[in-house]
């Protein structure tokens, strides 16, 4: 009896691994897409993405709060078909973007399925946007008189205290970027999902004054119902506990000022957006 | 053999003379009728068969609950939610983890005493995460639901696997997440699976051998009462699972059991009727398996508004009543022997309905329906609340919930049913109001519907509540505190940093005097007490 089994158990652990061994092996893309271009197959990929991707890439895949806008090209992580499959189907480590089938929600897409949300992307593609500024200008304009960089990081440098804007250009769409910078604070970049991320940075403002009457001021790192931690606007890292604090604002009014068309004219925003999108661009 | 037996029978008999420590004694059926008499054990997953989630430990109470401490800690070194309600018997804990993990530990010191990890297939169909909410005991044995649907039965001493029976085919999308409920010698599932186009349903085991005594289709046939809700062969794939543990009163011998979303979740096409029984409260012979009556919260669901929150039994002024507050964000007071309604009134935002029908129920408005442009709905599609736990304090006469402050944008999004595959119909998205996404601890008065004070989490949270006569209520938050609040005025008088989102609902317990709180997050389960 007891060899009986042993054999039983060891082959079965040897199945296991040849199964498994099979298992391991992702998806495979196909260096194109089989349905490109078609318009059935156009439609079925967008009920999928509006069941699996619309979440963090809303609607029409024009980008949520979370998710970039995938109606840009090129992306961040690779414009080809193959990047296209690769990136849905196993993921972004160190971003939300979860390998295909680990979203804690449901199974997962079917390898065809995912080809169909691929050709409903580059269905809603906008090819052809134009950038009429000037990069040049505009790189002066971040790091210079528009003092963007102050509070920005752009590629390793500039300041901590906004968004670092060196992916930007991959992530958001031109409307969106002016929107941020003509009326900041209409939209912080709101934070989703507490399962899919435990905490979000959305850079609203703190302003705290300590029992001692010191006063800071800057943009929220981390709070809960307690304690709050900040960086004020020499940079420095704070943490208090709530209680302890004279006073707390936690504002949804963000620090950066709106820049309008006196402060950036139409032409500069033009070349900082030049700037942000062209050297910005993917890799 | 005979022999054998009485022999050992003999020893067993004599042992408990010899032994220093005491003898655990095994959980009987009436034990667990009489559940909140031993407030040092915690029998079931909502503590007794009332479902208050209510505890008459008093040693951790509003005096020092500022003093509480961590005693142990428990890992279960797997990733994803940790939803697990432990019990404890007699000085030992049982609970699950994430992937079916199921362990017993000394409730001391947490020390483990067996483990165990089902082998699950790797084509499993959780819906919300490889997620467990706990066990149910009776005798010797600890029961277990399993993502692969199959009930089992572990010897509560080992860990070892007493039966093993598969109540349906999980590749179509079926599987089980809650603790199981034990009745006289049945135990009690209901199946998870309301995202795959499942007919739901309830069924009952024999607690000795796992042979099933009966089912309960949460979804009628054509030519049963309620087969007429649905439109042509759309009940087949109806939905209606009933993934939350139900309660029972012994008294009528009823049990009470809810019911979660018909399928497509987000979608009414192709579906039009009511859609019975999904998305409500049933009462059931728990011998039979016979509906004796229904009450269905929210008809022809086009929200994912599961009613599968625990229905709290609560006996005042005469009055026999059942207790839920809904996913919907109606508070729903109900009468326990027949179901009627007697009030509802919401506990947090809600758009969905913006009328109630002669009894009182609130009916779904029109324009709230998904659209494919996408429809902006309160609450969202995660509700005004979820699974995890109320508690009702008969101190305070109050009852306790988390509440969600979150609309969502919800549009369609067309497929085809197709076998084990995600079936939504329907996609959601968070709005994009200026206003941020919050959650609530709110006391709610049964007696008038409204919110005696609430307690507020920065953002929504899924963590249950636990009431004791301490005067105290406990509760996490998605920020990763575990927090004692005053039941009376909800001032916090204790918090402790978790490290990790609590997804799960407190326990309490004592072991020789000694009183502890236990709580799941992240990897971990803490017990807390005084110093």
């Amino acid at each position: 009896m007891k060899h009986r089994w042993e054999s039983v158990v060891v082959s079965v652990f040897v199945m296991s691994l040849a199964l498994g061994s099979v298992q391991v092996q992702p998806l495979r893309a196909q260096a194109k897409n089989p349905y490109g271009g078609d318009a059935k197959m156009i439609k079925v990929g967008e009920s999928q993405f509006r069941a699996n991707c619309a979440f963090c890439h809303g609607l029409g895949a024009r980008g949520g709060g979370r998710g970039p806008d995938l109606s840009r090209k090129p992306k961040k992580h690779g414009d080809s078909d193959q990047d296209l499959f690769s990136t849905i189907n196993n993921g972004v480590p160190g971003t939300a973007m979860p390998p295909n089938g680990a979203t804690q929600q449901g199974v997962g897409m079917t390898e065809q399925e995912i080809w169909q949300v691929i050709t409903y992307i580059r269905s809603v593609e906008k090819t052809g946007t134009t950038l009429t500024g000037n990069a040049t200008h505009g790189r002066e304009l971040f790091y210079g008189n528009a003092a963007c960089s102050t509070c920005h990081m752009f590629q390793g440098k500039g300041g901590r205290l906004g968004p670092d804007l060196t992916g930007v250009a991959t992530a958001r769409s031109t409307s969106y970027l002016v929107e941020s910078l003509r009326n900041p604070s209409k939209r912080l970049a709101q934070g989703i999902s507490e399962a899919m991320k435990e905490f979000s940075t959305e850079y609203e403002t703190v302003n705290a004054e300590t029992a001692d009457g010191t006063k800071y001021q800057g943009t929220l790192l981390n709070d809960d119902s307690f304690t709050v931690q900040f960086l004020d606007t020499r940079e420095q890292v704070h943490s208090f506990d709530k209680s302890s604090l004279k006073s707390l604002q936690i504002s949804r009014q963000s620090l950066m000022p709106a820049y309008d068309e006196k402060m950036l004219p139409e032409k500069e925003l033009q070349d900082l957006l030049a700037f942000l999108f062209q050297q910005g661009g993917a890799k | 053999m005979k022999f054998h037996y009485s022999a050992l029978v003999t020893l067993l008999l004599i042992t408990p003379a010899f032994c220093a420590a005491p003898v655990a004694a095994q959980v009987t059926a009436d034990r667990l009728l009489n559940a909140s008499k031993e407030p040092q054990n915690w029998l079931m997953y909502s503590g007794d068969y009332n479902g208050r989630r209510h505890s008459s430990l008093e040693q951790i109470n509003t005096g020092n609950a500022a003093q509480v401490v961590p005693m142990w800690a428990y890992q279960t070194m797997a990733g994803g939610k940790f939803e697990t309600t432990p019990l404890v018997v007699d000085g030992i804990l049982y609970a699950t983890g994430q992937d079916d993990r199921a362990f017993a530990l000394d409730a001391r010191t947490g020390r483990p005493i067996w483990q165990y990890q089902r082998a699950l297939p790797d084509d499993i169909r959780p819906c919300c995460g490889r997620v467990n909410r706990g066990l149910a005991i009776l005798g010797d044995k600890v029961f277990l639901g399993t993502l692969d649907a199959h009930v089992i039965a572990l010897d509560a001493k080992t860990g070892n696997v007493v039966w093993d029976v598969a109540a349906v085919d999980y590749t179509k999308g079926y599987s089980f997440t809650l603790a199981p409920l034990v009745i006289k010698n049945m135990v009690l599932v209901g199946i998870s699976g309301g995202e795959y186009g499942i007919r739901g349903f309830i069924d009952a085991y024999d607690a000795r051998t796992g042979q099933r005594k009966w089912r309960f289709y949460t979804v009628p046939a054509p030519g049963e009462p309620g087969g007429d809700t649905w439109e042509g062969d759309s009940w087949k794939i109806g939905g209606a699972p009933a993934w939350i543990t139900g309660t029972y009163d012994p008294e009528t011998n009823t049990t009470f059991w809810t019911t979660g979303n018909p399928s497509p979740s987000n979608r009414g096409e192709g579906r039009a009727g009511d859609n019975l029984y999904s998305n409500s409260l049933l009462a059931l012979d728990p011998d039979t398996g016979k509906l004796k009556w229904h009450l269905q919260f929210t008809r022809h669901d086009e929200h994912d508004y599961d009613a599968t929150q625990v229905p709290v039994m609560v006996d005042e002024d005469g009055k026999k009543l059942i207790l839920q507050a809904n996913r919907n964000g109606f508070f729903y007071v109900v009468d326990r022997a027949t179901g009627k309604l007697l009030h509802a009134d919401s506990y947090a935002k809600v758009s969905w309905s913006k009328e109630k029908d002669a009894n009182g129920l609130p009916i779904p408005a029109k324009e709230g329906s998904p659209t494919l442009e996408g429809n902006r709905v309160c609450p969202g599609a995660a509700g005004a609340t979820n699974w995890m736990s109320p508690t009702y304090d008969p101190q305070t006469k109050l009852f306790y919930v988390t509440a969600r402050e979150q609309c969502d944008v919800f549009s369609t999004a067309p497929q085809p049913y197709e076998a084990g595959h995600a079936y939504y119909g329907s996609a959601y998205f968070p709005n994009d109001d200026a206003e941020p996404f919050y959650g609530a601890l709110r006391a709610l008065d049964p007696e008038t519907g409204k919110v005696k004070w609430e307690w507020k989490h920065p953002s929504p949270t899924w963590s249950g509540v636990l009431s004791t006569d301490g005067g105290l209520v406990f509760t996490g938050d998605a920020e990763g505190n575990f927090i004692a609040l005053d039941a009376a005025t909800g001032k916090a008088l204790w918090h402790f940093q978790c490290g990790a989102s609590v997804y799960s609902s407190p326990m309490t317990y004592a072991i020789n005097g000694k009183q502890y709180v236990a709580v799941a997050a992240g990897t971990t389960l803490f017990a807390f007490g005084l110093p």
